[in-house]
């Protein structure tokens, strides 16, 4: 039987010099195929008597399975061999960047107005809107202001052309008239009027232009008017304002008394860091304190059973101080190359 | 207001250090802004006098001075100062002594010996003089340390007032308010009454009495106003920013700073007849003591004589009646103006003066005569002479007058939000010089005379708070009922949509309200936009009714910054005139959302062909804000190419425009190629659907596909109108996939290829069916679009 263990060495080395599944398959059929070697011999048995074709089938069998795994095991090999290449061939540069569409953002003053409002509608402040070009009574009057006051004059504010008593606001602080005056009619037939807590982020103008004015820049309003509204209170929203804002509870803030007509008592608020580049430095960043009583009236509200408190607040400060922000001029002049640092 | 804190020391000194003392103020409303010292540290050095002196031997500046520095024996200091003379004091550091560069020993100059040195002001850092040594008066006495003799120890404390304490521009003041604050005593100066030696006066005459309600006036006669001004005056007034002129005027200046009451002194010499207190005549004029000639405004209150006027009441004196070197007899004046009667006067004239800035706030009514008083005290000290009778007009229904006011403990507490008592909030407010009667449970405040900002309770209120401590307030967690918010799903919040559109790769912009008029021409075809009065800027003088200006702006500004692609937003008010009701006085003020893109479609890369963006780019960005319920018609905008702009509807209603910047305007803004832009009605652009559900069909979907040639005028929205309106309910959805001109296709039409998705409710379709409604689809195209099938 030594012509059988040859045939087996003939078809490993036969298949193995088969280079790929194509080829492997021609050397297939020169062993197992009509008329290749394995089957000529299987033919053979034929001729045998019975007791020899059942010794030497049982050998040549043997031998058959012989061949037929050492192609399987190099078809294997073959085809293990051929999806290594492909994948190879079919690797990436994975350091090439992405293509596609870019991704904008939100300006940094209205992402501190965003910002803002999240935190003051978690305690349950309005959003509250109000005109630009606003009516000198809601502006200043309202607000007791007084007639001389030199906020009124021309220096100070912009008028419109032609029209009497008609100004681009120069705070936020009218649409406090106009939410209490809408309140005050929505529950104008109610048993009893609910408190209201608003805040009103918005653009305000100025006569003002240098380093560190804008003539144009962003303020919020704060209101909240109730049975029980207290100077602590305010204090105590204040308070967790900015350390929430700021994402730090090491910081001190301090209430200063402080002068305005629609307020009183009056306050300026300071706050300090305890660490980073501001450590230790007052920076001002508020005015607040108790809605005047004559400002209460105007906004049609009785102002001995209600209190409120409202404060009035820098958003373009505000922007500077959280992203270190050096200079006001540039949330205006609409560089990308600035805004783009503020894309989350 | 500047002052120095030594004098303020003067006359209240509670027990505490300089910066404790600036916090206190600042905290109670008088903000500390700046605090300088009069002199850097240094230790040695006294008051010596030069008792001889000799040229030095090896050197020809130097010399070789004996000085008594009180040291027991006399001292050899050599010192360069040209203007060393026998007898002269002046200051000297001891060996051992720190001044502010350098420490002093033991030296040799040139071969002699010197134990000291003699100083020049600069070398102790009091200024920048360095002419030679710093001369000291005569009477100083030898031996003293210089910082006690020159009070170097000093600090000048610069407070920022509130518009409401012009109580506290003045010493007097702010000692007042210390002591309160403190509970440390004051002692204030009480001038006493200089009576009349002769008859000579001037009649006053209250013409304005509703702007002037009381005048003093009194001639002093015979002066010296060549006289010195003492140094410690001059030292007091220059530390408190007022820069000495002569002895008159300095105590004038001097009086008002430690009373609070502007006093202007006239040559007596130079007035004709009684003083008027009057409103101006028209075309008269007045020359000020600053060189300004004003014709005074009808509002300007003046101070005149029987022929001319005199000075800008409460505001500056003029030239011609002023005290000068020659005066001999002066007339005083100490008056009460009304704050409405003097403010804004001095502004609209472009300066300030410490009388109009005290007097626009309010000064004390009841201080004129004590004022007057002092005034001339100081006068007949400094400057000799006699003082004749005080003449005190007083319009005494005109004076202000303090009204008491009700405190109520109770609600003071309520809208505090602290526990204090009521006898700490009686002893607050008497301690700030309020009368306080019980009666009842409440309590009748009278305010004093200096303070102008005691209206109603909640001044007094603001009054117990501050002298509580603002700090001493502890914060507390307000209390109110937790209602819940609306959160509306038709309306997406306006922060949800600006990240909808940052998403779509869009940079949010702030541009001005306020435009250029060419802007507005150009932009919105605005040929009457809305002015203001006083612009910053002629480029900012009108209100956009656009947001496009602003966004071709700031694409304009970044391409000279050379970016290659620009994509930004805006959300913001437009401002247009109207005849609506709701409107702000005939102005309407809409919100609206606009963006503009320009340049490559994509980011900078690699990988795919660079494209500019485009018309159909942007449709996209509007299509998936709007939502399907969008459309679109062909529209001409000025400011648009006439073929690449579209009207933007929301349920047949025109909420925006989008399309192409129009070539001019690409070549006027130097854009070198066209932006495409929308802008929406902010509104509109809010609109958000609920989701409904639709039963999700189990059927199998199949999709034909059909080409139409139509007219190239025909539009996609026609053809797919039509078709949707003819398609029946098996017809699920219509997609234009491709749209073709060019060979075998006539130049005049167009080929639509369309993906039509059909789909039975609740079972398979058939293929008849499906036949039937694609032939459907075709006929329908035929007849209402002229179209064919492409072959």
């Amino acid at each position: 039987m030594n012509n059988l263990d040859q045939l087996l060495k003939d078809a490993a080395a036969a298949f193995a010099a088969a280079t790929d599944i194509n080829a492997l398959e021609q050397v297939k059929a020169k062993f197992l195929g009509k008329s290749g070697s394995v089957t000529e011999l299987l033919k053979g048995l034929a001729k045998l008597d019975p007791e020899a074709r059942k010794e030497a089938g049982a050998l040549i069998n043997r031998c058959k399975k012989g061949v037929e795994d050492f192609l399987e095991a190099r078809r294997e090999a073959l085809r293990t061999a051929q999806l290594e290449a492909q994948l190879a061939a079919e690797a990436l540069d994975v350091t090439l960047p992405g293509r596609g569409m870019g991704t904008g953002g939100l300006h940094p003053v209205v992402r501190t107005q965003e910002r803002f409002e999240t935190l003051f509608r978690s305690i349950g402040f309005e959003v509250a809107e109000g005109p630009e070009i606003e009516e000198d009574w809601f502006n200043f009057t309202a607000l007791n202001t007084p007639d001389n006051h030199p906020a009124r004059s021309m220096h100070d504010t912009f008028y419109i052309e032609g029209a009497k008593d008609v100004l681009l606001r120069t705070h936020t602080s009218p649409v406090q008239i106009r939410a209490m005056k809408a309140h005050v009619a929505r529950y104008a037939n109610a048993e009893s009027m609910p408190e209201l807590r608003i805040i009103a982020p918005g653009r305000v103008y100025r006569v003002d232009s240098d380093a560190t004015h804008s003539p144009m820049f962003h303020q919020v309003e704060g209101l909240w008017v109730g049975e029980d509204i207290s100077f602590a209170g305010l204090k105590g929203v204040i308070v967790d304002f900015l350390q929430r804002f700021f994402e730090t509870d090491e910081m001190q803030v301090r209430f200063r008394p402080s002068f305005f007509p629609f307020t009183e008592p009056s306050a300026e608020i300071d706050f300090a860091f305890m660490s980073g580049p501001n450590k230790g430095r007052w920076l001002e960043i508020a005015g607040c304190g108790m809605v005047h009583p004559n400002v209460l009236k105007h906004g049609g509200i009785d102002a001995q059973r209600y209190t409120g408190f409202a404060f009035g607040m820098g958003l373009d400060r505000l922007t500077m101080l959280r992203y270190g922000v050096n200079d006001l001029r540039l949330f205006f002049e609409n560089d990308q190359r600035f805004l783009a640092q503020f894309q989350d | 207001m500047q002052f120095s804190e030594s004098w303020l020391r003067a006359m209240c000194n509670p027990p505490l250090a300089s910066e404790e003392l600036c916090h206190l103020l600042t905290m109670a409303g008088l903000e500390v802004e700046e605090v300088e010292s009069v002199a850097p540290p240094f230790t040695g050095v006294v008051v010596a006098q030069i008792v001889s002196f000799e040229k030095h031997p090896n050197a020809d500046k130097l010399k070789v001075c004996r000085v008594d520095a009180g040291q027991g024996e006399l001292l050899q200091i050599v010192c360069g100062a040209p203007n060393v003379v026998v007898g002269m004091k002046a200051p000297c550091a001891l060996v051992g002594a720190k001044l502010p560069e350098f420490q002093i020993k033991p030296a040799k100059l040139r071969g002699v010996e010197s134990f000291g040195m003699m100083c020049a002001a600069d070398e102790l850092g009091i200024s920048q003089d360095h002419a030679g040594l710093m001369v000291l008066p005569e009477d100083a006495p030898v031996g003293t340390n210089l910082r006690e003799y020159l009070q170097l120890d000093d600090q000048k404390i610069t407070i920022k007032l509130t518009p409401n304490r012009a109580d506290c521009l003045s010493l007097t003041g702010i000692a007042r308010e210390l002591a309160a604050l403190t509970g440390a005593p004051a002692e204030f100066v009480e001038p006493l009454n200089t009576p009349a030696v002769h008859e000579h006066k001037r009649q006053i005459a209250l013409d304005a009495p509703e702007a002037c309600p009381r005048y003093c006036g009194r001639i002093i006669t015979g002066v010296n106003a060549k006289a010195p001004t003492p140094d410690w005056m001059r030292q007091r007034l220059e530390r408190c920013g007022v820069r000495s002129i002569s002895a008159i005027v300095d105590i004038t200046n001097y009086a008002m700073l430690e009373l609070g009451q502007p006093l202007h002194a006239f040559d007596n010499d130079t007035l004709q007849g009684a003083i008027h207190v009057r409103w101006p005549k028209s075309g008269e004029k007045i020359t000020l003591l600053n060189g300004q000639e004003v014709e005074p405004a009808a509002n300007m209150l003046l101070i005149a004589d029987e022929a001319r006027p005199l000075a800008l009441a409460g505001v500056m004196g003029g030239e011609g009646s002023g005290v000068t070197d020659e005066t001999q007899n002066v007339f005083i004046e100490s008056a009460f103006f009304q704050p409405d009667a003097i403010v804004g006067r001095a502004r609209v004239l472009g300066f300030s003066s410490d009388a109009s800035h005290r007097y626009e706030r309010g000064v004390d009514f009841a201080l004129a005569p004590r004022a007057m008083a002092r005034a001339t005290q100081l006068i007949i000290d400094l400057c000799g002479g006699e003082a004749g009778p005080v003449v005190d007009v007083v319009a005494t229904e005109q004076l202000p007058s303090r009204h008491s006011v009700d405190f109520r403990p109770a609600r003071a507490r309520k809208v505090l939000g602290f526990e204090i008592s009521d006898e700490a909030m009686q002893t607050s407010l008497q301690r700030l010089g309020m009368q306080v009667d019980a009666v009842g449970g409440v309590m009748r405040v009278t305010p004093p005379s200096y303070r102008f900002d005691i209206e109603i309770e909640e001044d007094l209120i603001e009054e117990v708070a501050r002298v509580y401590g603002y700090d001493n307030i502890q914060p507390l967690p307000p209390k109110g009922p937790a209602k819940m918010l609306a959160s509306t799903e038709t309306l997406r919040p306006v922060h949800r949509l600006r990240r909808q559109i940052a998403a779509r790769d869009y940079q949010e912009v702030i541009s001005y309200a306020f435009v250029d008029e060419a802007w507005e021409r150009d932009f919105a075809a605005n040929a009457d936009p809305i002015k203001l009065a006083n612009p910053i800027a002629s480029q900012m003088g009108v209100m956009r009714s656009s947001l496009l200006g602003g966004l071709v702006g700031a694409l304009a500004t970044n391409v000279r910054r050379r970016a290659s692609r620009v994509r930004l937003f805006e959300v913001g008010r437009c401002f247009a005139k109207t005849q609506a009701e709701n409107a702000v006085r005939g102005y309407a003020q809409p919100m609206r959302v606009a963006a503009l893109a320009w340049g490559y479609a994509a980011v900078e890369q690699w990988g795919q062909a660079a494209r500019r963006v485009d018309f159909y780019d942007i449709k996209r960005d509007v299509e998936v804000l709007l939502g399907e319920q969008a459309s679109f018609q062909r529209a001409t905008h000025s400011a648009l190419h006439p073929g690449r702009c579209a009207q933007i509807l929301l349920e047949g209603k025109v909420v925006g425009y989008m399309g192409e910047l129009h070539p001019a305007l690409v070549q006027k803004y130097d854009l070198t190629t066209a932006p495409v832009v929308f802008e929406l009605e902010l509104d509109a652009a809010l609109i958000s659907k609920v989701p409904q559900y639709q039963e999700i069909s189990r059927q199998q979907s199949v999709s034909r596909d059909l080409a139409l040639v139509v007219q190239s005028t025909v539009s996609a929205q026609q053809v797919l109108e039509t078709l949707t309106c003819a398609g029946g309910q098996n017809v699920r959805a219509i997609e234009i996939f491709d749209v073709y001109t060019g060979k075998g296709i006539d130049p005049d039409q167009k080929s639509i290829a369309l993906r039509v998705s059909l789909q039975h409710s609740d079972r398979t379709l058939e293929e008849a069916e499906i036949e039937n409604s694609m032939q459907t689809l075709v006929a329908a195209a035929q007849t209402n679009l002229g179209a064919r099938l492409r072959g």
